[in-house]
């Protein structure tokens, strides 16, 4: 099992035939991920040869949906038109939609996420790896080469600490490893992913990675205590950010005496997480729960 | 980015919000020019107001009423210069007088908690706001504001209502709320706040103050946003990373810092944190390549990073996820040629993740004797720190 993707996804990239989007529809193809088809309104009816294998391109999401039965779609496209592909996923009732563009205004972020409030369409991202599920599929730009199947469910703000301990942990692999990604308005949350690994039946335990800015991680902390049961193990960025200063991530950021990574370390170890002080520590200690899970 | 009290008003009048005469001045002779001009309006009186960007610059000093363009002018060689809360004055700005007869306050930001945005208004204005919430909530009203609708007059006249304003004063905010609410979204700000906003003895409300903080992600529709940075105010090191489009923040340390990925950054920050404890050193900087990493950025950044004096020693941490180890490695062999003799200064590297092998190989062949390889990053930043410290 999984959460929000798995090998049965039909998926279709928005911007697939732009540079990023072509390189990753290849890479996401390679890691078995089974594409169905591009979205480009100029392209539409033409077929596109990526990875060896040929792929129509449609003038909507809605027409690839129709055509191919596509059920995620996976957004490469340039910040400034990110909202209008956001809002045409949406319409056309989409499940899933991740968004792996970076740079997106914040306020097309926050006018595209609350259209979709009360309509079908999960939204991952923007700024973010995306989703891999190891040996099934992928949707996003997660390397798939770097763990595979296993028991750890993981979910973080940032791409390459997504890889890091996907690394570390390589020896156990994965359900699904989620990026959620580092802007400060978001689609998916910890808090969703948390709730879907506590109900997938494979996820033994979860690893959650944070870093400074809002309050994402003291909300999963209290979701944590009242209904999780997996052990969770907790990382967070940024103790040493100064404040005010944007830390690449358009989201981390310490305003004041809000977001710091102290306060969100504090509020999971209330909630009964162990967080580990670097990235390292915090692999060494998931994999001393894996050890007392397996006993 | 945030703006100046001064950058704040022209940008309230362009929306129509209305405000106060006013006018920047960065030396006396120029404050007392735009005192003569502005106290026309208002009887000779001008308030002189120190720029920037903190709170709390009254307590300091740093605002005050003069009664004619001679004052304003040795109130302005007064507040020039002066240190507020570790700003330096480098403009005033001349503002009419006026007669206030009530101060409230208002503003419009991004709640990242609830995914939406948030107004707040009250009638008990021109206080510390973030003390009235704590102390008086109940006078602060807080109203969600949905992205896709805004501030309309039907959510303008809930947001007086929430506040207990009186009907003809209400009457008389809530088409200032939706001018300020074209502010916002007209410049994609993500925090526009007025305080205090005034009724005027005679009756007029009016933006006394204010604050606005813009995002740079939207820098794409305002062209004409740019003007408005405080080039003077930034650090040379940071106008240096941006001129080569890098993503750098200077930091007080010796361990320069270049990684791949802003967490996986902001994480090596941290390490090297606790790995300087026991030699007294700390990181020198944020500085994150992103997914490229070729030999023109690695030099680039390694370039910045030389230049700060305070470095002693260098932590190049990479994660190859998409980017290969070997490109890297090769980059970072392109930079020290690119670099010759400016290289100076230790480099510890780790690489791990995609082709690894590869990259150790060619930096072990390279044989550089500023370059050290540590396989993992607790250790590397061990390294790195113990360098910086001899």
């Amino acid at each position: 099992m999984s959460i929000f993707l798995n090998a049965d996804s039909k998926i279709i990239v928005q911007g697939m035939t732009g540079g990023m989007g072509s390189k990753h529809t290849a890479l996401m193809l390679d890691a078995g991920a089974n594409i169905v088809g591009g979205v480009n309104a100029r392209k539409a009816g033409t077929t596109a040869t990526i990875g060896g294998k040929d792929l129509p391109v449609f003038g909507s999401v809605k027409e690839a949906m129709e055509a191919t039965g596509a059920n995620v779609s996976v957004a490469f496209v340039p910040p400034k038109f990110a909202k209008d592909a956001a809002i045409e996923a949406i319409d056309a009732e989409i499940p899933l939609l991740v968004v792996i563009t970076e740079g997106i205004p914040v306020k097309d972020t926050a006018e595209f996420y609350n259209y979709s409030k009360g309509k079908s369409t999960r939204i991952i991202g923007p700024n973010c790896p995306g989703i891999i599920t190891p040996e099934e599929s992928l949707a996003g730009i997660t390397p798939h080469t770097i763990a595979g199947k296993g028991p750890i469910g993981l979910v973080s703000k940032s791409g390459t600490l997504t890889y890091q301990m996907m690394y570390e942990l390589r020896d156990f692999g994965f359900t699904t490893a989620i990026g959620i990604g580092g802007d400060p308005v978001i689609g998916t949350t910890h808090i969703d992913a948390l709730e879907a690994f506590e109900a997938d039946p494979d996820t033994k335990a979860i690893v959650m990675i944070g870093e400074i800015g809002g309050d994402a991680e003291e909300r999963a902390a209290a979701y944590i205590k009242e209904n999780v049961t997996k052990p969770v193990v907790g990382y967070v960025a940024g103790f040493t950010a100064p404040e005010g200063k944007t830390m690449g991530h358009a989201g981390a950021i310490v305003s004041g005496s809000s977001g710091t990574a102290q306060a969100k370390k504090e509020a999971l170890e209330a909630a009964g997480v162990k967080v580990g002080k670097t990235p390292s520590e915090t692999a060494q200690l998931m994999r001393e729960i894996m050890q007392g899970l397996d006993s | 980015m945030d703006l100046f009290e001064y950058q704040a008003r022209d940008v309230f009048e362009k929306h129509g919000v209305p405000v106060l005469a006013g006018a920047v001045a960065a030396t006396p002779q120029e404050a007392r020019a735009a005192a003569e001009t502005i106290g026309e309006k208002s009887g000779g009186v001008t308030v002189v107001k120190a720029q920037v960007k903190t709170g709390g610059r009254g307590k300091a000093g740093g605002v005050k009423v003069a009664k004619s363009a001679d004052e304003a002018e040795q109130l302005a060689e007064q507040i020039l210069g002066m240190d507020i809360k570790g700003h330096t004055v480098h403009q005033v700005m001349i503002a009419q007088g006026a007669q206030i007869a009530e101060e409230y306050y208002f503003s419009i930001l991004l709640d990242r908690t609830n995914r939406s945005y948030l107004a707040m208004c009250s009638k008990e204005g021109g206080v510390d706001i973030e003390t009235l919430a704590v102390e008086r909530p109940e006078a602060l009203a807080k109203i969600e504001v949905d992205p896709n609708v805004g501030i309309d007059e039907a959510k303008a006249q809930e947001i007086v209502d929430a506040a207990g304003f009186d009907a003809e004063t209400g009457a008389k905010i809530v088409p200032v709320l939706q001018k300020l609410w074209d502010v916002y979204q007209g410049e994609d700000a993500t925090l526009v706040e007025v305080n205090p906003l005034v009724k005027s003895e005679a009756g007029d409300i009016i933006a006394l103050d204010g604050k606005v903080t813009l995002d740079g992600n939207a820098d794409f529709r305002h062209p004409d946003h740019e003007a408005l940075e405080d080039k003077a105010a930034a650090d040379p090191l940071e106008a240096k990373a941006k001129e080569k489009d890098l993503n750098y923040v200077k930091l007080d340390g010796q361990v320069g810092i270049i990684g791949n990925g802003a967490g996986l950054v902001m994480s090596t920050l941290d390490v090297v944190a606790y790995a300087g404890e026991q030699f007294g050193v700390k990181p020198a900087n944020f500085l994150d390549i992103g997914g490229g990493a070729n030999a023109q950025v690695m030099a680039d950044g390694l370039d910045v990073i030389l230049n700060d004096e305070q470095v002693k020693s260098v932590f190049v941490n990479v994660f190859g996820g998409i980017t290969a180890c070997d490109e890297v490695a090769n980059g970072i062999k392109g930079a020290l040629e690119i670099l010759g003799d400016e290289a100076t200064k230790p480099l510890v590297v780790r690489l791990d993740g995609n082709n690894v092998e590869e990259g150790r190989r060619i930096l072990d062949e390279l044989n550089h004797p500023l370059v050290t390889q540590v396989d993992t990053m607790d250790g590397a930043a061990a390294k790195a720190a113990e360098l910086a410290a001899k």
